[in-house]
């Protein structure tokens, strides 16, 4: 078995999931060879051939070009799989590989049961063992489900690639998250509303708990997006990342993304009137309550103590 | 100018989930149905374009069984032109590759200048059908765009990446976006709308005259995870419940102390 990893970096850094690609290789036990468009002067640290092509070049998102430099080192190395990481840039490239090469695509494995890959289904409700019918398969692995086996070391033996067509799609630079407001970061209790508060004027319940806690107060991205809380309280990968002494998740369904930035905690109490929600799964705690009744009622009896 | 929209219908995610009886997907019945969250965004994004580009027409395609037709009217009443349904009772056995194939069947030699489809769908989340119909029909393609602007022959939008940056892109027409959640503001049917609703075009094909490619994978088996076990659940009355929460929060943390 041999898979072709591709990495990731972004304004000329190695992302942490180009490590992740390794150690899958690893639990495969597989041979491999890595790809990235990247920068010379900052190459992942991996033993073993790496085909290189330069992000000055290419672009960092160019998805006809990224293309056409992987099918030319497919051509090449003729792969059995090739993995890349369920993110921004592997869900957008990872179809149209497997459409080229006429392969299956198989979407956020979180493991391998018997050989074969294991994808969620319903929020993590259910999972599903999935058989490929394709010589080749093109898979795309969730962050953080395949860790990291060791730490990363070793230098690649680096073939550069070059001379691709330009791209239909044009882009024309990062916008950086909005800085300043509250530092997530540092509060050692958060308390976060999620779609389960159904209406803005619930955020200040929320709040309330917070701060009778001694903390502060974040949200999941629907409330975020519905714009009753500001993004710099949005907890998950398209937000902050924490890890408090308390994280108090209310009305929150536990939807990988938003795992992604809370379960790191000490201590995770959820407040949900789902039992199955996929939160109870990290939390230490879940509470099988309505929210509007719950949070108001213990925050009154903590601010009694 | 037209336009494509695909949506899905999927159950509600808070729904208690059974294995239907092959052990291959969930149980079909006892469940609520909805519009694909992200495709709710992918609606609305059409409609805008619609109202901006007042000569343009919104055809809104879903495949799935009679019982979607109900989602494909919510999508009428948003605003949406005409309703193509795929007849397919067996949609749950087919896989991203050949949902995506019969889209792209259905589009090809129509002349779309911009489809939508959504980012993922809530259910199975391959992420795929997508760039996939855009491949296939040989189109240009963005996905995971949380931003979009539309000067009747360029698209400007942005991809959102991870840790909340963004991408900023530009690309001509014709082409392919999937839709992120928090795109835009997915608006509520109104009732005149969900009238008028009922007057608009929302025809049937079988599947079967647009399914062109085979299966490329299958599900061997699906299951429940294990519980990872360790948590407390706690249920019954609320003060009782709240007491012990702060008894376990005094032993456990060090936050009431
Ligand atoms: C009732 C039901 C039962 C199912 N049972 C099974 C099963 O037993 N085994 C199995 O493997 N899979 C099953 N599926 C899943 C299935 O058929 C997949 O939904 C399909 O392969 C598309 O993949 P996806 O949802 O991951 O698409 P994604 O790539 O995540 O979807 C992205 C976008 O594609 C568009 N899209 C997706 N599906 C449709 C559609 N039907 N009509 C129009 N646009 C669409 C939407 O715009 C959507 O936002 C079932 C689905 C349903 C609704
Ligand atoms: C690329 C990408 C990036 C993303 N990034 C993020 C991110 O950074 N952060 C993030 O949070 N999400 C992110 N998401 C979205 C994520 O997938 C989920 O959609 C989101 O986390 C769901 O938020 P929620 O749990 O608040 O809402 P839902 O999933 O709708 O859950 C609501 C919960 O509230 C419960 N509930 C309802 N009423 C009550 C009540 N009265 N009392 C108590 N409980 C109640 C329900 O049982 C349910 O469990 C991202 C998605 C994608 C595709």
């Amino acid at each position: 078995m041999k898979i072709l990893l591709v990495a990731e970096s972004r304004e000329g850094k190695v992302l942490g999931g180009t490590y992740e690609l390794v150690a899958f290789a690893a639990k495969m036990q597989a041979e491999s060879v890595m790809f990235l468009v990247g920068d010379e002067g900052a190459l992942p640290k991996y033993d073993g051939k790496l085909y290189l092509a330069e992000a000055k070049a290419c672009g960092e998102y160019n998805p006809d070009v990224h293309k056409q430099l992987l099918l030319e080192v497919v051509a090449k190395e003729n792969p059995d799989m090739i993995a890349l990481c369920h993110s921004s840039y592997g869900w957008d490239l990872a179809p149209r590989l497997a459409f080229a090469l006429g392969a299956a695509q198989v979407s956020e494995v979180v493991g391998l049961a018997d050989g074969l890959p294991v994808v969620p289904v319903c929020n993590a409700k259910l999972r599903r063992d999935v058989k490929a019918k394709t010589a080749k398969t093109v898979v795309t692995l969730q962050a953080g489900a395949f860790g990291l086996s060791e730490e990363p070391a070793g230098t690649p033996s680096v073939e550069k690639l070059g001379g691709a067509a330009a791209g239909r799609v044009q882009f024309t630079g990062y916008e950086q998250a909005a800085a300043g407001g509250v530092d997530l970061g540092k509060a050692s209790v958060i308390v976060s509303a999620g779609r389960g508060i159904g209406k803005p004027e619930n955020v200040a319940m929320v709040a309330a708990l917070a701060k009778a806690l001694g903390g502060e107060y974040g949200a999941s991205r629907p409330v975020v997006d519905a714009e009753w809380v500001e993004h710099n309280r949005q907890v998950g990968t398209t937000g902050q990342t924490v890890a408090p002494k308390l994280y108090v998740a209310c009305g929150i369904s536990g939807a990988i993304q938003h795992l992604a930035g809370m379960k790191k905690s000490e201590f995770i109490v959820a407040i949900n009137t789902d039992k199955d929600a996929p939160i109870g799964d990290v939390a230490d705690v879940l509470v099988v309550a309505d929210l509007k009744q719950f949070v108001p009622l213990l925050t009154e009896k903590i601010q009694a103590l | 100018m037209k336009i494509l929209v695909c949506i899905k219908q999927v159950p509600d995610m808070e729904s208690k989930f059974k294995l239907d009886a092959a052990g291959l997907w969930y149980a079909r019945t006892d469940l609520a149905w909805r519009m694909n969250e992200y495709d709710e965004y992918a609606v609305e994004q059409a409609v805008q374009v619609k109202e901006q580009f007042k000569d343009a027409d919104v055809t809104v395609l879903c495949i799935g069984p009679e019982q979607v037709k109900e989602t494909m009217k919510k999508a009428l009443a948003m605003g949406c032109d005409r309703g193509a349904h795929i007849a397919d009772d067996e949609v749950w056995a087919k896989e991203p590759f050949e949902v995506a194939g019969v889209i792209a069947e259905f589009a090809r030699g129509k002349d779309f200048d911009l489809i939508f489809t959504g980012m993922q769908s809530q259910d199975r989340g391959s992420g795929q059908v997508g760039v996939l119909v855009a491949e296939m029909l040989g189109m240009a393609s963005v996905s995971t765009v949380v931003s979009f602007a539309f000067d009747g022959t360029t698209v400007t939008a942005k991809r959102e990446l991870e840790g909340g940056v963004k991408a900023c892109i530009n690309v001509k027409t014709p082409v392919l976006v999937t839709c992120q959640l928090g795109m835009n503001t997915p608006r509520y049917p109104t009732l005149p709308n969900i009238m008028k609703a009922k007057k608009k075009e929302l025809l049937s094909t079988p599947v079967a005259d647009l399914l062109k490619v085979d299966k490329r994978q299958e599900t061997a088996r699906m299951y429940f995870p294990e519980k990872k076990g360790g948590g407390q659940v706690l249920e019954g009355d609320l003060g009782e419940m709240a007491d012990r929460l702060i008894k376990i929060l005094k032993e456990k943390t060090a936050v009431l102390s």
